[in-house]
């Protein structure tokens, strides 16, 4: 089996989110930049099936040279190479196109893609990437078990989950349950002394066209300061949640 | 010339959130000198579409749709968007949703953006303001494909009152059977449960409720206020509570009207993911938990001792207000 999994290189959760250049953009100044943890899920699944039934993983990203060092960290886990397509993510259409090439080109039987990226949360470039290439896709993955040509899905949904059945090749978007936090693996000295010789294939982009472009960037209003209740005077807190807030 | 809304329903009722995207799609259209159509999938009555300001329903009817797929259901969207020659399709943010709406972008070669938060900045260029890293801030994106797809972040808009009588069509898409390549086998879903998606409420815990023993309480003072239950990254990944309560920023997010935490001190991440909601009522023993920075009302204290008389006084509170 070939797997593909699909990287982005997004702020650490820990980030402070600042604007520079007028908030046109995001301000990378200090920031740490990491595996896509809804990513990370799939690529540690992807590492599970290639030690437990025989595949091949490898990683892509469409980004800057400056992701290199995530692909990097993704070799280390366990993938086998890594293909970086030399281009500025910018718009999800645009993402999936170029990772639609990829996938066609390389032949992919299985694809990971986290649900969604933590930086823009558009929650686009899996469905895009099922959507251009025309194959089976199931997104909010939560399980995965691949028999031969079939694959049995758990999908969450609002209130539970779906048992699915389907077939390679097929296109996932990945999230936690995927495998458990537990089971994300932390790059050992030897894996990371052999990421280092691992092939890297820079390809470049195909087309330039995008559906969409942020064009500003603003945080959220200050938040007033929080009003006090007195534990002994829980009626108040009632009463404001009822006559301030209308929330109850 | 339309703008299309696919109108969701669960239990033979539209879901307020398609309500949500009638009223936010009329006030759209009414800028743009243009009607309102929604797109129903196996649903009898949707007599509510006309209140809320949809001026034409496409009723489609098929057994083969009876389970969720998204391949399916977006081809229905698309062919519905296509005999409308709609410019505009509005989806909501509910799971099943967020899934369809690519394939729909795909096919009708429309720039999409999701979590949109507010009526468009401009329609002409096509402006929408949407939240991104995590709602730590908000985007403004241009869309600038002829078509757009737009996903409505839940609990952002509101509903709108319009009444108008309904005006339904029979609508019969073609399906085929690469559509149904994904198949449901089965559907494991708690009954008589308010999910996190749907909540006006709900009440979260952390590591402060010291055990999965004590987690009654939480459970008693949100049935008190028919809200769902949700808890703090720790708890899930410990195992006290199954994943699918974990909210935050590589959770579940929340938007409800009212959001209660109890023992959470407040991560960054864990704020990420529950900013959306309205209002923010924290309960922790420290006063310098983060969590009071951002929520709206604090009560300093210990959860064993407030979360009990808050049930109480709020079962009182119920009894005389109902």
């Amino acid at each position: 089996m070939k797997i593909l999994v699909c990287i982005s290189h997004v702020p650490d959760t820990t980030s402070k989110i600042n604007f520079t250049n007028g908030d046109s953009e995001f301000d990378t100044n200090g920031v740490q930049f990491v595996i896509n943890p809804n990513d990370e899920f799939g690529l540690t699944r992807a590492i599970w099936f290639k030690e437990q039934q025989g595949a091949s993983v490898t990683v892509v990203n469409v980004g800057g040279a400056d992701a290199e060092a995530t692909l990097r960290k993704a070799l280390a886990i366990g993938a086998d190479e890594a293909i970086r397509v030399n281009a500025n993510p910018s718009d999800g259409m645009f993402v999936a196109k170029q990772l639609a090439a990829v996938v066609i080109n390389g032949g992919y039987d299985l694809v990971i893609a986290g649900k969604e990226s933590l930086d823009y949360n558009g929650g686009m470039v899996p469905g895009m990437l099922a959507g251009l290439i025309g194959c089976n896709f199931v997104n909010a993955c939560v399980g995965i078990e691949v028999n031969g040509n079939d694959a049995k899905v758990t999908r969450e949904i609002d209130g539970g989950k779906e048992i699915i059945s389907t077939s390679l090749p097929l296109i996932v978007g990945g999230q936690k349950g995927i495998v458990e936090e537990k089971d994300l693996r932390i790059p050992n000295m030897r894996g990371i002394m052999m990421a280092r010789t691992k092939v890297l294939t820079i390809v470049e982009p195909t087309g330039d066209a995008v559906a969409t472009k942020a064009i500003k960037f603003e945080k959220p209003a200050a938040k007033s300061t929080v009003k006090l209740i007195n534990p002994d005077n829980l009626d108040e807190l009632i009463n404001l949640l009822h006559n301030e807030a209308k929330v109850i | 010339m339309s703008i299309l809304i696919y109108a969701e329903s669960a239990d033979g009722k539209i879901k307020k959130v398609a309500l949500e995207l009638a009223s936010y799609a009329k006030k759209v259209a009414a800028s743009m000198g243009t009607s309102v159509t929604a797109v129903t999938i196996n649903n009898s009555d949707n007599s509510a579409l006309a209140a809320y300001g949809v001026d034409k329903v496409l009723k489609v009817s098929n057994d083969k749709l009876n389970n969720f797929s998204a391949k399916a259901y977006s081809d229905v969207i698309v062919q519905a968007a296509k005999k409308e020659g709609a410019q505009i399709v509005l989806v909501s943010s509910s799971t099943d949703s967020i899934y369809l709406a690519p394939l729909v972008a795909v096919a009708l070669e429309a720039g999409y953006a999701s979590n949109v938060v507010e009526l468009p900045i401009s329609t002409s260029p096509f402006q929408v303001k949407r939240t991104a890293f995590s709602n730590k801030a908000f985007n403004f994106t241009e869309i600038s494909t002829p078509i757009k797809v737009l996903g409505i972040a839940k609990n952002s808009f509101g509903l709108i009152e319009h009444s108008a009588p309904l005006n339904e069509e029979v609508f019969a898409p073609t399906l085929n059977d690469a559509d149904f390549g994904v198949k449901v086998e089965s559907v494991e879903k708690v009954s008589g449960k308010v999910t996190i998606a749907d909540a006006e409420i709900v009440v979260s815990a952390g590591r402060g409720m010291k055990g999965p023993e004590n987690w009654g309480l939480i459970e008693e003072l949100a049935s008190v206020l028919g809200a769902a239950t949700a808890c703090s990254k720790p708890v899930s990944d410990i195992g006290w509570r199954p994943h699918s309560e974990h909210v935050g920023q590589t959770g579940k997010p929340v938007a409800s009207n009212l959001y209660i935490a109890v023992g959470i001190s407040g991560a960054i991440q864990h704020i990420a993911g529950i900013n959306s909601s309205k209002v923010k009522v924290v309960i922790n023993t420290d006063p310098e938990a983060p969590f009071f920075k951002v929520a709206d009302y604090g009560v300093v204290g210990d959860a064993f001792t407030i979360v009990p008389q808050l049930i109480e006084k709020l079962k009182a509170f119920k009894a005389s207000n109902s």
